[in-house]
Order: C-alpha cells, then structure tokens, then sequence
C-alpha cells in the first residue's frame, strides 16, 4: 500500500514556514535587534509550542487539562536548576547560602569537549537540549503520577485536578525550606539564554544573530513530533477516544493507557515549552507560573481551532503580537490634540482583548481554522466535489436520534 | 449443548432499586446464530453490556472459550440492597476485564444506536480496529518505525472493505454514510478486530424490508466466511426467525422462553409479552 502522498496544502505550509525561518535569520541580521518583533517571534514560538500540546490533550483525545502552566513551571525550573553555570551558582541563590547543586549540563559536555570558540557552542547546544529533555520528562512524570487516580474519572475531575496541582507546585516552589534547590520566591537567573546562540567573534562582538530563530527552530521541531503522533496510528487512537469513547473502549483501546500517554506527551511538551519560557525570559520565579498563563493558551487553543495544529500556531504569534505589540498603545494615556481619550489607561488593553475573546467564542466558536489545518483549507479550495455537500446533509439526521443509552 | 463458545449464567444486573437483568443464563454453541429477542425495556442491551465488560453485574459468571471473563456477586453496599437471587453462588470478582481486554479476547459489538468515530473516514474507522493488536509502542510509531506493521494494517482494512463493498465510500466521513451502510460499516470494523463471537445490538434497526433482507443474508455469509458464532439481538422478527438456530426471549429481565425458531412462534408467553406492549403503545 503507497502511503499518505505530500499534498499541495502541506507543502505550501513547510514552504511558508521555512520562508519564516529564513526571514527571521536576515530580519534579525539586519534591522534593530531590539525590535519588539523579536520578542514577538521568541515568545510566539514558546507559546505555539505550549498551545499545541494542550491541543493534543484538549482538541485531539478530549481531555480537558487546565494544568499547563504547571507543567511549564516544572519545565522551567528543571531547565534553570540543571543549567545555572557553576560558577555564578552561589550568587544565584546567595539568600539561602549557596545552592545544594553543583552541577550544570552545559559545564559538563564543557568539562569534555573545551568550553573555547566551537567546542564552547557544541557544549552549550548539548547541555542546553539535555536539560530541555529532561525538564520535559520531569513534566511528563508528573503527570503520569497525577493521570493514575485521576484518568480514571470523568474528565472533568481532569481539570480540577491539575489546575489545583499548578497551583499547589506554584506555593511549593516559593517554600522557603526548598530554597536551596527552587531558590525560594526569589528568580533563578544566570542560566543560558536565547541570545547565548548568537554567535560572536573572539572579541565578544556578535557576528550572526541566531537568538529568534532557535527558539522557531525548537518549537518547530516539537510540534513537528506532535504532528508525526497525531497522524500515526496512536494519534488516530486518541481522536477515536475524542469521538467516542465507548466505541474505542469496544474496539479493544485500552482508554487508561490511551489517556495517560497522551496526557504524558501533552506535558512532555508543556514542559519542553517552560524551559523555553525560561530561556525567553531569563529569570525564572513561580509566581509567574499563575492560572492566568493557562489561561492565555486556552485561549489561544480557542482562537485558533480546537484540533487544530496550525490555527494554534497562528493564533499564538497573532495572541502575543496583539498583547505586547499592536495593543499596547491602549494601556497609555492617549491624546487627539490636547483632548485626553478617555478609557486610555493602563489595564484597558485587556478589557478590549476580553471583548474579543467574547466575540469570538460567542459567532466564531469553532476558532479560525475549526478543526482543520492550514494545508487542509489550502487543498479543499480546488476540489470541491459537488456530491459532497448531499452526503453530509444525511448525516445530520441521523444524529438527531434517541438519547444516550449504549 | 456442547461446545459452548460462550456460557452465561445468573447474570443480575442491578441499577439502584432497578433490576435490568435478572438471572440470566444464557448458552451459545460455537458456529451458530442466536437471537436475544424482548420487548423494548425488557434489559437485552444491558445484558451485552455485562457480557462486554461495559456493566461490572452485580451478580453472576460469562465464560467465554470455557475461560471465565466476568464473575461477580453482590457486595459492598449493594449486598444489603440486592434483590435477585443467588446472591452467595459466586465467590472472587473479576472485574479488571475491561471491555478492551474482553475485545481483544475475541468479542466484538456493534451498538444499538451507532457508535462510529464520527471525525474519521470510513477507512479509519476499520484501520483503528486494528491498532489493539498491532506489534507497535508510540516511539514506533511517532518516527515511523513501524512502516511494515502500518502497511499491513492498511493492507488488510482495504482486504476487508472490499469485501465488504465499502471500498467506494473509504475517504467519506463515516457518519456521512447512508443508515443503512453506517450499520455494515459498524460490522466491518467490529470484523477487523478479528472475532470469534460477534455481537450484534439490533442491526436492523431503521432498515427498510428489503436492506432487512439483505441483512439477514449478510449475517450468515459473514458467519461462514469468517468462522462466527453470532449473537444478536434483533425487532424484525422475520429476521429473527429466519437466520436465528436458537432464540432465547426476556422480558423484564427475566428469561421467559427458549428453543427453536419454531417452538418460539408458538409460545403463549412470548406472544403474550409481544401483545401486551403492543396493547400499551
Ligand atoms: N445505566 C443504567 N442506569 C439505570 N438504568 C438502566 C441503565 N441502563 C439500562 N437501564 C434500564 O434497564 C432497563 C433495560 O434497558 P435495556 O437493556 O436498554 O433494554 P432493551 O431490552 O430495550 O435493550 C431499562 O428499564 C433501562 O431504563
Ligand atoms: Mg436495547
């Protein structure tokens, strides 16, 4: 049997994407390096990743998690704690007399290979993935331990439970007596960042700017896996679960395990994008980690297409472009002449973005793509068979049968 | 009867105050038809949901292949509660047999209202029947590593569409389907997760005379083309009589007759039964 053929629409989309790449590289190389722009593509690529994978869970197996910006916060405090250089450990956590770690990943391939010119870097790509590999699997641990009593419930326990477990690790990582590990309510700094991928001379002069496109190029790579799972057989095995859960449960999935993966690769990722979120932000403190970041990626989740990869992609550089960008001017006191618009205040560009959410989910519920993907819309647009729309009309009576019995 | 492929007995299913089922025994030769037929209400799908692992019964034993799958007795708060009879018969419960183990054990069901995955194409819908018995781990699976498992299982989902007439319809969304076509597509994925009993919850519901028709040859074929034992539960009694070696019929829950085709026609009690909801509706 031939496989899946690369449609037009898929191609297009990898076409467009590598476009964005490499424009990234020259934009970056060329005009302000300060540009809100790049804070705009580095943090849009930190949230795409994170709203893909509560789609995964949410929109492609039908469990409703509210534990996002829990699992981030593992994720980003593994990643700080595993690779805070050794040398500026001590002064990181000075308030609670040094650190109980003395260990840095990157210290370690540095301690191998050399820490000068390339071998430097080759040790900073490798430390650096390490600990974002293992700040995903620290978040994927946690949530097979949470999935084991709580999968086994109706989903709606789901969401209660991790959004009370964000909130309990949040309280737990400002805990004075953990301050020598989660260094208390105070941040963790001094770990490697986005721009330690720029790349300098021997005089410390930065020659090629890379620090926006790694973070597009982790994230891409991320979600290209998710994508990889949501098309091969267990991906297919989780829609079935969405669909129906009882049919899948008859059709021989076992819907513990079934869940409790997904739930597993869903934080994998969640944690991956929290060491992300770290690397953007270049400190790390629990108190950032607040129900309301879960929130934001729902709502990018929402915006762009429950089940759907690439609307949460968009949606996500669309969210941030919007909040720390094209809206900002709404929280500044704004004047037409010398008349003082009034509502211009500081808070009031996140009542005009509630407006829009309530739009939005009131007339466009399904988001902007539904639960379709770029590549999708793209192809669907040629071939419009003229038998289709009879067919589907068919189907809507059935489904106005009787109730809910098996 | 010898050679019974699957042995129910004193299957009681309580919900609350409510007996659904009612000491159930039940018999089903290997290779053969047998009909569930009853009154609407009378707890036929409630005893397929206890022999599929769907209801933990409150009391009871189904041995499917002379191996016990479902055992239970009443217990907890239930034991104070329980109304049927046989109440300290069963000892030990088995009730970690979820219907996915009781599935991969050689069960399969179709469902009285249809229960097709209703965002996947036909295709999908028979090639995921196939996933619990696929050799492959998610790690496999994401980087591709089981090309040949995935090629085989699309090998066989497209055998089986074949034969099974479906092959036209396999990239239309499975809900998108005729009623009639829906319900066979039901009994193609319930056949590729390979049976040896196949249970069936009114497949002819919402038919016409003739796709009724058609049906009951279709049953028999399957059952001779694939080694079956069927069970089903059937309104069409034309149907019923027709393909059925052996009928069992209950009414509120409890077993009201057995035996041929021919014995069942005859028996007061059933007509009784048949007419007194006719009287009622
Ligand atoms: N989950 C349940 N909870 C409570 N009562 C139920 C449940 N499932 C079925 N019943 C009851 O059991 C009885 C038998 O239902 P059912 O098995 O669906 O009948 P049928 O013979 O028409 O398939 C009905 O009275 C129904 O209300
Ligand atoms: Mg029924």
């Amino acid at each position: 049997m031939k496989t899946k053929k690369i449609t037009k629409g898929t191609l297009i989309t990898l076409i467009l994407i590598f476009a964005v790449l490499i424009a990234t590289v020259i934009l970056e190389n060329t005009i302000n390096a300060n540009s809100i722009l790049f804070t705009v593509i580095r943090k849009g690529a930190v949230y795409s990743l994170v709203a893909v994978s509560m789609n995964l869970l949410n929109g492609f197996t039908g469990l409703f998690s509210l534990g996002q910006a829990g699992f981030m916060l593992l994720g980003a405090y593994a990643y700080a704690i595993l690779t805070i250089p050794d040398g500026v450990r001590d002064s990181v956590y000075y308030l609670f007399r040094g650190s109980s770690f003395h260990f840095s990943t990157v210290g370690f391939f540095e301690g191998i290979l050399g820490s000068e010119g390339a071998a430097g870097f080759v040790s900073l790509i490798l430390g650096v993935l390490i600990a974002i590999i293992v700040a995903g699997l620290v978040a994927a641990l946690f949530a097979f331990l949470i999935g084991l009593p709580v999968l086994r419930l109706k989903s709606d326990y789901l969401a209660i439970a991790t959004l009370g477990f964000a909130e309990i690790l949040r309280a737990i990582f400002q805990w004075d007596k953990l301050g020598k590990v989660t260094n208390g309510a105070n941040a963790l700094r001094g770990y490697p960042t986005f721009s330690d991928f720029n790349i300098t001379n021997e005089k410390g002069i930065v020659v090629l700017r890379l620090s926006s496109v790694v973070p597009l190029i982790i994230a891409g790579l991320c979600i290209f896996v998710i994508v990889l799972l949501i098309n091969s057989s267990y991906g297919r095995a989780f829609k079935a679960v969405r669909d129906d859960e009882i049919a899948a449960e008859a059709m021989g999935i076992n819907l513990a395990k079934h869940k409790s993966l997904s739930f597993c690769i869903s934080s994998f990722f969640a944690g991956v994008g929290g060491a992300l979120f770290a690397m953007f932000a270049s400190t790390v403190q629990a108190k950032t980690f607040t129900s309301a970041l879960t929130y934001e990626i729902f709502l990018i989740v929402v915006i762009g297409g429950i089940g759907s990869i690439t609307g949460s992609c968009i949606a996500s550089f669309f969210y941030i472009a919007c909040s720390e960008w094209w809206l900002r001017f709404l929280d500044n006191t704004q004047y037409i002449g010398d008349y003082q618009i009034p509502l211009f205040r500081n808070g009031f560009r996140m009542v005009v973005f509630s407006v829009v959410i309530m739009i939005i989910v009131l007339f466009f519920r399904n988001g902007i793509f539904g639960h379709k993907e770029l590549a999708d819309i793209i192809d669907r647009k040629k071939k419009k068979k003229p038998g289709e729309t009879a067919a589907a009309d068919s189907s809507e009576k059935e489904s106005t049968q009787e109730g809910e019995t098996i | 009867m010898s050679n019974n492929i699957l042995h129910v007995e004193n299957i009681t299913m309580q919900f609350g105050g409510v007996i659904a089922v009612n000491g159930l025994n039940l018999d089903i030769p290997e290779g053969k038809i047998v009909a569930l037929i009853g009154p609407n209400g009378a707890g036929k799908t409630t005893a397929f949901n206890c022999i599929t692992g769907v209801y933990e019964p409150t009391n009871g034993l189904v041995e499917f292949n002379g191996k016990a799958i479902v055992r239970n007795h009443p217990h907890g708060k239930m034991k104070k509660n329980y109304k049927g009879q046989d109440g300290d018969k069963y000892h030990g419960t088995i009730v970690a047999n979820t219907t996915d183990v009781i599935t991969k054990g050689g069960i399969a069901r179709t469902f009285q209202n249809i229960r097709l995955w209703k965002t996947m194409t036909v295709f999908e819908n028979v090639l995921l029947a196939k996933h619990m018995k696929a050799k492959q781990n998610v790690f496999s699976a994401i980087f591709r590593l089981n090309k040949k498992e995935e090629a085989r299982m699309r090998e066989e989902t497209m055998k089986l569409l074949e034969e099974q007439g479906l092959d036209k319809f396999k990239d239309e969304i499975a809900t998108s389907l005729p009623y009639g076509l829906q319900r066979r597509l039901e009994i193609a994925r319930a056949l590729a997760t390979e049976p040896k009993l196949l249970m069936l919850d009114e497949p002819a519901a919402g038919m016409n005379p003739q796709e009724t028709q058609e049906l009951a040859d279709f049953i028999k074929e399957i059952r001779d083309k694939y080694n079956l034992t069927i069970f089903l539960i059937e309104h069409h009694m034309d149907l019923v009589m027709k393909i059925s070696d052996y009928i069992y019929v209950i009414d509120f829950g409890t077993e009201i007759a057995q035996g041929v085709p021919s014995e069942i026609q005859s028996n007061q009690k059933v007509i009784d039964a048949y007419l007194g909801v006719a009287e009622d509706e």
